[in-house]
């Protein structure tokens, strides 16, 4: 498996073959502060890359959450409902959000975990 | 000092006066209403007699903080003492005892005032007609948008996307989305301002219209906003004005007079109508020529010396509101007009403008002010500063509920990290503005001498830090049907029947 990728809109995506399994980054979880509640697809859905799929609500503001990639949803953690604070606590790991069949190429301004750190330098 | 729930004060024998019995036999309720709809045993409501009833209410009501009381700096919501004359022209009897279903001949006073009351707001805002139905801000932009759709449906168009920017309060994309638009976001600038190259990108014939907060909710002018109104033009879309922060010019420019073809105001923020606390709100959408004929009805017209109400206009998006809109707000708006003049709005406006730069520049160095001013009505800080002493926007907004004052808007506009933001009005003296900048000053020194005792505040207020992640968590997961948690703190015992 090759390392994440990144969006700049703060997604992560760990690709593996044709599958992909995306989350918010820790740097977006910090910013946003006790993840309250989230809104997601239901398996099954297409999506676009770039194509807002849900919502994260913390107790500060509500942020869309966009694909990185297009493709279909194969699988959503549902864990999530009931323990919304498993994307501060592990976001790359048990608080990942979708599992996603990919159709096509991946996106050419997916950012690897350097150039992405280096991108929330500037955001700071 | 804390006050119990009417609840937990219920005693069970209690009651308030009793009515005499009626004098015409009771109908069985199953026989009006169907079976299933019928509760199987009364609703368990307090029982308390009169007396408890009023001081249970008059303590909480001293428990409440208003803008009569103290200073409310909340930024971006305009927040403005309400004069109590306004209070006394609406409390007339030619008002208060009218109803909407008379003979427009019996109530020409009425519309007489919504028809001065629109022309008023014309020259204010520098268009051609005004509605004052809408209920509220956000109903005002749904307003304008359906005019907008309608406008660009007689032309055979049929324009699917509306533009907002990023720094855009909720509403706009909301409103948007609830009109059947899709929303897209357009980028702010470095310097806090729409970027035009953005813009360009984003506009396409698909665009019916551009939503816009001028100034923005920055608090900063959008200078550019002349080639704005051409580009959006030029692709044939509009240009909607949201008029959140019409406080900060009024009598100086005119957002007719920057292109804009649909302006919406805000009575209970601009005309100091009441604000919070269920208002209710008032709208009123103004627009250009073009969209006149789309205005909601009907419309008040003068007809030879008469005034009329306008039901016979067939391009009109229809009512958007029962009866004339929240018409007891109409005489509020109208009479601050009247004991304003036109000098007096315009030097409203120039003393919230300057008071919010004082503000603004007493601020700078205590916490970070990440835009370049000067500022229009209002300003944007941020805690950032603060973050290496475990200190946030939160810790400082609960710090100032400590040292008596309303906290500012905090976390918005989102563009900005940890931001706090102020809008101090121009009723208040240099004195409360100082008071205010001399409490920032002592939380921030707090903040670095002895963040642990900022982190417990406020506790000498009736409630201390409330869990907000706890409960936010608790309440979607009840919703969600994953607990069965209760939201109350009351819960009626087993055996307590009424």
């Amino acid at each position: 498996m090759a390392g994440r990728l990144y969006t700049r809109s703060h997604e992560w995506l760990a690709v593996e073959g044709k599958t992909a399994t995306a989350g918010i980054t820790d740097f977006a979880q910090s910013q946003l502060g006790d993840v309250v509640f989230l809104e997601l697809p239901n398996p099954g859905r297409k999506l676009a890359a770039g194509e807002s799929f849900g919502v994260v609500e913390s107790v500060k503001a509500a942020s869309d959450l966009y694909s990185p990639v297009t493709g279909r949803v194969t699988a959503v953690n549902d864990k999530l409902a009931g323990k919304p604070e498993l994307i501060n606590s592990d976001p790359y790991g048990d608080g990942w959000i979708l599992k996603l069949e990919l159709s096509g190429e991946l996106p050419r301004d997916l950012m690897d975990e350097a150039a992405y750190k280096q991108f929330t330098e500037s955001q700071k | 000092m804390t006050e119990p729930l009417s609840f937990e004060k219920s005693r069970p024998n209690a009651h308030a006066p009793r009515l005499p019995d009626a004098d015409v036999a009771a109908e069985e309720l199953d026989r009006v209403l169907p079976r299933e709809v019928l509760r199987s045993r009364p609703p368990t409501l307090p029982r308390l007699s009169e007396p408890e009833v009023m001081r249970h209410y008059s303590k909480l009501a001293s428990m409440n903080y208003s803008i009569s009381e103290q200073f409310y700096p909340l930024g971006s919501c305009t927040m403005k003492y309400n004069p109590v004359a306004n209070e006394a022209a609406a409390a007339l009897p030619g008002f208060t005892a009218i109803h909407p279903y008379q003979d427009e001949e019996t109530v020409q006073g009425a519309l007489e005032l919504m028809w001065r009351l629109e022309h008023a707001l014309c020259a204010v805002v520098g268009v051609d007609r005004v509605t004052l139905q809408p209920a509220a801000g956000a109903h005002g932009e749904w307003t304008a948008l359906r005019m907008i759709q309608a406008f660009h449906r007689s032309h055979g168009e049929a324009r699917t996307e509306v533009l907002v920017p990023d720094s855009a309060h909720g509403t706009n994309p909301a409103s948007a989305a609830l009109s059947g638009f899709q929303v897209v976001e357009v980028a702010s600038a470095p310097d806090g301002r729409i970027s035009l190259a953005d813009l360009e990108a984003k506009l396409s014939p698909r665009v019916a219209a551009l939503m816009l907060t001028n100034p923005n909710t920055l608090g900063l002018f959008e200078r550019d906003i002349l080639d704005i109104a051409e580009l959006v033009h030029n692709t044939g879309a509009k240009l909607y004005y949201d008029g959140a922060n019409l406080n900060a010019f009024m009598g100086v420019c005119r957002p007719g007079d920057m292109g804009f073809d649909a302006v919406h105001m805000n009575l209970h923020k601009t005309f100091t109508t009441p604000h919070g606390g269920g208002g209710p709100g008032a709208g009123p959408v103004g627009v250009k020529a073009e969209l006149v004929p789309f205005l909601p009805k009907p419309t008040v017209e003068r007809l030879n010396g008469q005034l009329k109400l306008d039901f016979k206009r067939p391009q009109s998006i229809g009512r958007v509101r029962s009866f004339y809109g929240n018409f007891g707000m109409l005489v509020r708006a109208y009479t601050y007009i009247l004991a304003m003049g036109g000098d007096g709005l315009t030097q409203a406006s120039m003393d919230a403008v300057l008071s919010a730069n004082y503000l603004r520049k007493r601020v700078e160095g205590l916490l970070d002010v990440p835009h370049e001013g000067p500022c229009m009505h209002e300003f944007v800080a941020s805690a950032r500063n603060l973050a290496p002493n475990g200190i946030k926007a939160l810790d400082v907004a609960k710090g100032l509920l400590e040292r008596d004052f309303y906290a500012p808007t905090i976390y918005f506009p989102l563009v900005v990290p940890e931001a706090i933001m102020v809008e101090p009005t121009e009723t208040e003296s240099k004195a409360t503005l100082d008071a205010f900048a001399a409490a920032i000053k002592e939380i921030v020194q707090e903040a670095k001498e002895q963040p642990e005792k900022l982190h417990n505040e406020p506790h000498s207020l009736p409630v201390g830090r409330l869990d907000e992640v706890a409960t936010a968590r608790r309440i979607n997961a009840y919703l969600q049907g994953q607990s069965e948690d209760p939201i109350l703190r009351w819960k009626p015992a087993p055996n307590e029947a009424c």
